[in-house]
């Protein structure tokens, strides 16, 4: 392999590891405050949807971003709605939400557009456009590190540099503010939240929001970012390789970082070479596509570590009377 | 209560007799989608053209899941449709298992394949993929300035891999030398729903040099028209004619045409001639698509090369290999 395609296939692993990153985060926030979110894959392709309709309507892919978000927000407001409020349980809201967005995106597509369940093809302003770094051009005949800048760095869209700069972001909420420590006390003893006079519902609550907001990106960049428009079921999946990559980064904001990047390049490699031919042994591309959830299922099974969730996931709080 | 039952009761008798007095035919689309802009869509177009012309009326449903299948097919046996027709390959074993119970039904599997003997009352229609495809492969080629064309796949499938081998033999046909690249998008019936995939796949084809590449991918393929048009190359649409998704940027669209199939069946109603049918370039069941919207990109040698590869597969004289014969290739490794 050639340095020119080392970085093709690490641009490649950038553009596939965004969404799954902002899907990771989002349910991070969530399960850290002991709301499990299968949802995710929801979330996202009603943001994809709205996104990518609401650019097509109006031409602006900002506004297409805000309804995104505003969706994939009011969803999230269902699931705390059903799972916190009416403390229903969290795993059949989440799977009824994945059935409802997978519904609704379809028929309110077909009654917009009578395309199908699809949206119209998006023309520039709709879409987000990739952004060149200052001095990309410049740097681009240093040796080595002009290519990386200009290839790996620059020219993606502006939703991939705030999926990266979410990571620090959500670092700093979880472990360096009152908010993220209480946040992350109402996921593992909730009861200690309420004694200490803090609202539990009400930081659960906060934590869908930011789940849904994060979900909210990640759609605009699936259908906005790397598409021209909304395709029925257009995640394919990708909320649950998220969450995959959220056990296996053992519901921790860094490693949720590095475990999104290894699934993107596991799914960049897959894309380029297909069956990867070891000297006479050939690794078929069906053992790469199914890798992440290989090496999740390792990780849960304690063999690298264990991967502990929030203690009191999945368990609607009940205030002792 | 009872009188909303009563009611109810009596409007669905009246549709279900209505139903079995004019025998209309059925439409079952695959899990693609009636719009897909592709495969099942040309079932649509077919299925209404029908209805405009005779003033008949049809019945369609959409498969959400495998397990919808069969129960489709007996719901509309039951209810007195005839022919019911079905899209995609995976009908095939639903139609097996249903056929015998309902003798007097006629079905139809296109792109299936059910056993005439064994089935007396079903139709298999095939086309060959593989001669439509070897034609836009040979354009393909003629397009190709790097001399490297490219191939993306929706699952993989046997059908698939004779659309890849087809258009690799045309590629080859015109210029020995060309690299053809050939990917699939997976594994699963997901895989016809991944435009990003697509996308992914489709940069990672040209930055190998492939700048023309042709999708048979159903919605996967509207990710790589996509790329294709933004990183200006030139790309293939397929089943339905798809040179107006980008005008100007899709080189041509391999026509596989599954609306006649569907119009001749519709037409042929209760009547139909059931056992195994392949539509072939002679009967126009495959082709090419020329229109407004790609006349600039197909000079007029192009258009004589390909018309006269055309007349020699039909007159014999080129024989173009079929993947599904032999599970085999001898272009292109999979």
């Amino acid at each position: 392999m050639d340095f020119a395609t080392l970085l093709q296939v690490l641009d490649s692993t950038v553009r596939l590891a965004t969404p799954l990153l902002l899907a990771c985060l989002a349910g991070l926030f969530s399960e850290r405050s002991g709301v499990i979110d299968i949802g995710l894959e929801g979330k996202m392709l009603i943001a994809a949807f709205f996104s990518a309709a609401i650019a097509a309507l109006t031409g602006s892919v900002w506004l297409g971003l805000l309804s995104g978000i505003v969706s994939a927000m009011l969803l999230s407001g269902l699931h705390g709605l059903a799972s916190i409020t009416f403390r229903g349980n969290q795993l059949i809201s989440g799977v009824a939400l994945n059935f409802l967005a997978a519904g609704l995106t379809v028929l309110i597509a077909q009654d917009w557009f009578s395309q199908g369940g699809r949206t119209p093809s998006l023309l520039e302003g709709g879409r987000w456009a990739a952004l060149t770094l200052p001095l990309a051009e410049t740097l681009r005949p240093v040796p080595i590190l002009g290519p990386i800048y200009y290839e790996l760095i620059s020219g993606h869209s502006i939703l991939v540099y705030v999926a990266f700069l979410c990571v620090p972001a959500t670092w700093w909420i979880l472990f360096r503010t009152r908010f993220g420590l209480r946040l992350r006390a109402v996921g593992e003893a909730p009861e200690a939240v309420d004694t200490a006079g803090v609202s539990v519902v009400a930081l659960r609550y906060a934590a869908i929001a930011i789940c849904g907001l994060l979900c909210g990106l990640a759609g605009s960049y699936l259908a906005t970012g790397l598409q021209a428009g909304f395709v029925k079921d257009m995640t394919a999946g990708r909320g649950y390789i998220a969450l995959a990559a959220l056990i296996f980064a053992k519901w921790r904001p860094w490693y949720a970082l590095w475990a999104c990047l290894l699934f993107g390049l596991l799914q960049a490699v897959a894309l380029r070479y297909q069956n990867i031919d070891l000297g006479g042994f050939t690794i078929p591309v069906q053992f790469m596509d199914a890798l992440p959830y290989i090496l999740t299922v390792v990780i849960l099974a304690g063999f690298v570590g264990r991967a502990i969730p929030p203690r009191a996931g999945g368990q609607p709080y009940v205030k002792e009377r | 209560m009872t009188l909303m039952k009563s009611f109810l009761g009596s409007a669905a008798a009246l549709a279900l007799s209505a139903g079995a007095a004019l025998a209309d035919p059925a439409l079952i689309y695959d899990l693609g989608g009636k719009f897909d802009k592709s495969f099942n869509e040309a079932a649509f177009n077919g299925a209404e053209r029908w209805a405009e012309e005779t003033g008949g009326s049809y019945r369609d449903i959409e498969l959400q899941s495998e397990a919808q299948r069969e129960q489709a097919l007996r719901r509309f046996a039951e209810n007195g449709f005839n022919p019911i027709i079905t899209t995609g390959f995976s009908m095939s074993t639903p139609i097996s298992n249903v056929a015998g119970d309902y003798p007097d039904t006629k079905f139809v599997t296109i792109d299936g394949f059910v056993d005439p003997e064994e089935f007396p009352n079903v139709k298999s229609i095939l086309f060959a993929e593989h001669q439509g495809s070897y034609l836009v492969g040979m354009m393909a080629a003629m397009a190709s300035e790097t001399g490297t064309v490219s191939f993306v796949g929706g699952m993989d499938i046997p059908l698939i891999r004779t659309f890849a081998c087809g258009y690799a033999q045309g590629a080859k046909a015109v210029n020995s030398d060309i690299e053809v690249i050939a990917n699939m998008t997976g594994t699963t019936p997901a895989a016809w729903n991944d435009p990003v995939k697509g996308s992914e796949l489709t940069q990672a084809q040209i930055s190998q040099g492939s700048d023309v590449v042709f999708a048979a991918a159903g919605g996967t393929g509207i990710g790589v028209l996509q790329t294709a048009a933004d990183e200006g190359i030139l790309s293939i649409g397929v089943d339905s004619n798809q040179n107006y998704l980008h005008p100007g940027q899709v080189l041509t669209s391999m026509l596989k045409r599954v609306d006649v199939a569907v119009y001749d069946a519709m037409t042929a109603g209760e009547d139909l001639e059931t056992g195994v049918s392949t539509l072939t370039l002679e009967d126009n069941g495959v082709g090419y698509a020329l229109d407004e919207n790609n006349e600039e990109l197909v000079s007029e040698e192009m258009k004589t090369a390909v018309d006269q590869a055309r007349e020699e597969i039909i007159a014999g004289n080129t024989e173009v290999h079929d993947y599904r014969e032999d599970d085999s290739c001898p272009v292109l490794d999979f």
